[in-house]
């Protein structure tokens, strides 16, 4: 063997070598991130914790109940709005959408899924808190549904049209209009897709913080209702990461375990949803 | 019977007739009635840029175009303008950059290369998880490890690199430099994910062509498939670069939010999207909001640009992997 050839095969070698390297610093990172939180998390976690209203400033213990009721409150109200409205936006897109209206609406859903979610806060501020004077919940909701739309709206484009098209023409042969197809056959067949893309958009806003700074804004109390200042899981756990008091450090540490678990759990989820075989696959 | 079914011309019987254009009419409204929905899209994106714009003009009028390019921002005295933002929001993702796209190029290619399949996906799935983690939390674990951790490597930095500009002043620990690494880690997951898909989409001919040739396997890494994926991997920087622009909850909590324009990554700095996440909420005077949504305003036109060339960029390499 020459001597070039194997200087090559070494640098081969090496260069394989490096891109595994980085690849372990890029898992490492993960995986030093889930590990440091799970154990500074569980440390503070308790029932209380989860079940208690916060204590007043400079008081220790107490617990987050409103943040997680309140991040409930306007995921829900979020999804309510996103959900409909992404997979009926994307029932055009898909089934009618190769037009000019078609492009126009990809086009658009690309914009708002680009532009910072800070931006759609103020926005939100502007929509729904400025009318009516008031933080709300109902302002975060609205905040979250616009991130949500165009997340929605691509993944649930993408399993209808792996929906194939044989099915759509049996519908139609069997002298169904077309309507009922969609509604009756296509959705259906796509369910599984719809439901996987919807549980991804979900907790991807479930983390959510800089829209909900000027609209749901945080509380330290209990909120019934949809129309005043609520707490918020991501709200609690900025506020208390920048305070000064210890205590609340740590009780920022479990909210992020809380946080980061119904994170993973969402994820895996979906990624369990589409790893099952299909029943129309045989 | 099978006349009708043989000539299209001829006519329906009645009540059957009726039925088709009662369908036909069901269809229509359908149709209308989604696309009322994929429409509001379009609708959304209008208003946000025309709110953008409407709640936004107070400062411009007063300032100008000079807004962009100057530097004092002090709100007691109500006079503003965005550089000092702007520098930092540009720096940070740079910084970001020059990390995430080695490590997230690389580990595409031991993903796509190396990697047997099914552990390929698996890792792919782990990288994504790591895009899944919230920003704020990325934010907590900044204040509390990276924070102290850049504080302790500091004096190092200036003690061996101090004769460059970028590397002098106070260890501070919150700064530039900590900003631009968490933001590494934010956008490291997409470079890996989409230039992994690229990589694995250049046609098999075109690789096994260069191994026949005797390339070695990074020969045509090098020769073959970065050349050939070249396009659509900028494309994914740039989408990556997209999101960093935007970063706005880990960035806020360790940059140091200091609107100053300092050549030093050390020290404390601001961005675009830190300044609204502080002050919005607290602005009063109506030139102070005007002037942090002209912020916003410019935030909103260069993410659009930049989302804009990343998306023209990978259609372009769909196109040619479709055409092979």
């Amino acid at each position: 063997m020459s001597a070039g050839f194997r200087r090559r095969q070494r640098i081969n070698t090496f260069m394989f070598f490096l891109t595994g390297v980085f690849t372990f610093i890029a898992l490492s990172t993960l995986f030093f991130i889930l590990g440091y939180i799970a154990y500074h998390g569980i440390s503070s976690l308790s029932w209380d914790f989860v079940t208690k209203l916060p204590k007043p400033v400079g008081e220790t213990g107490g617990g987050i109940a409103n943040a997680i009721v309140g991040s409930l409150k306007i995921v829900g109200l979020a999804s309510l709005i996103g959900i409909p409205v992404g997979v009926l936006g994307a029932v055009y897109l898909a089934e009618f959408g190769g037009n000019r209206i078609g492009f126009l609406i990809r086009y658009a859903a690309d914009v708002i899924n680009g532009v910072p979610s800070i931006v759609i806060g103020i926005f939100a501020y502007a929509l729904v808190v400025l009318p009516m004077k008031q933080f709300s919940a109902l302002s975060g909701g609205v905040a979250l549904s616009i991130i949500m739309i165009p997340l929605v709206i691509r993944t649930t484009e993408e399993f209808l049209r792996l929906v194939p098209g044989s099915i759509r023409e049996a519908a139609l042969a069997l002298g169904l209009p077309q309507w009922k197809v969609i509604l009756r056959v296509v959705l259906p067949t796509a369910a599984r897709g719809i439901l996987t893309g919807a549980i991804l958009s979900v907790s991807r806003i479930a983390g959510e913080t800089a829209p909900l700074l000027f609209t749901a804004f945080g509380n330290r109390y209990w909120d019934d209702g949809l129309l005043h200042p609520i707490a918020a899981l991501p709200l609690t756990i900025f506020t208390y990461a920048i305070s000064p008091y210890d205590d609340w450090h740590k009780q920022a540490w479990a909210a992020a375990l809380i946080l980061i678990l119904i994170v993973l759990i969402g994820n895996i989820l979906a990624r369990l949803l589409m790893k099952q075989p299909s029943p129309q696959s045989h | 019977m099978k006349k009708i079914i043989s000539s299209p011309a001829a006519p329906l019987p009645v009540p059957l007739r009726m039925r088709r254009l009662r369908e036909r009419a069901g269809d229509r409204l359908f149709r209308l009635f989604v696309m009322g929905f994929g429409g509001s899209v379009i609708v959304l994106a209008g208003a946000i840029f025309w709110q953008l714009i409407k709640t936004s003009h107070l400062a411009w009028q007063k300032f100008g175009l000079p807004f962009i390019w100057t530097s004092v921002w002090d709100p007691v005295n109500d006079v503003y303008g965005a550089l000092p933002f702007i520098y930092g929001t540009v720096v940070s993702s740079a910084i970001a950059l020059a990390i995430a796209v080695p490590l997230g190029l690389g580990s595409a290619l031991f993903l796509a290369e190396m990697a047997p399949k099914r552990l390929s996906s698996a890792l792919t799935f782990l990288i994504e998880l790591l895009a899944a983690i919230p920003s704020v939390i990325l934010g907590l674990m900044g204040i509390f490890i990276l924070v102290p951790a850049v504080k302790a490597a500091e004096p190092f930095l200036i003690k061996t690199l101090g004769f460059l500009p970028f590397f002098r002043g106070t260890p501070y620990g919150v700064g530039m430099l900590t900003a631009g690494l968490i933001l590494s880690i934010m956008i490291l997951p997409y470079i890996t994910t989409i230039s992994r898909d690229v990589i694995l989409s250049v046609p098999r001919s075109l690789k096994e062509g260069a191994l026949a040739l005797g390339a070695t396997h990074w020969e045509t890494v090098r020769l073959v498939i970065l050349p050939f994926s070249r396009s659509a991997i900028f494309g994914a920087i740039f989408l990556a670069l997209g999101r960093a622009l935007g970063e706005t909850m880990a960035v806020t909590m360790v940059i140091g939010n200091t609107p100053k324009i300092s050549l030093s990554l050390l020290d404390p700095a601001y961005t675009m999207s830190a300044v609204l996440a502080n002050e919005f909420a607290e602005a009063t005077s109506d030139l102070h909001v005007h002037s942090l949504i002209s912020i916003a305003l410019i935030l909103f036109c260069m993410t659009i640009v930049v989302n804009g060339l990343a998306r023209l960029l990978i259609y372009q390499v769909n196109l040619k992997g479709a055409k092979q």
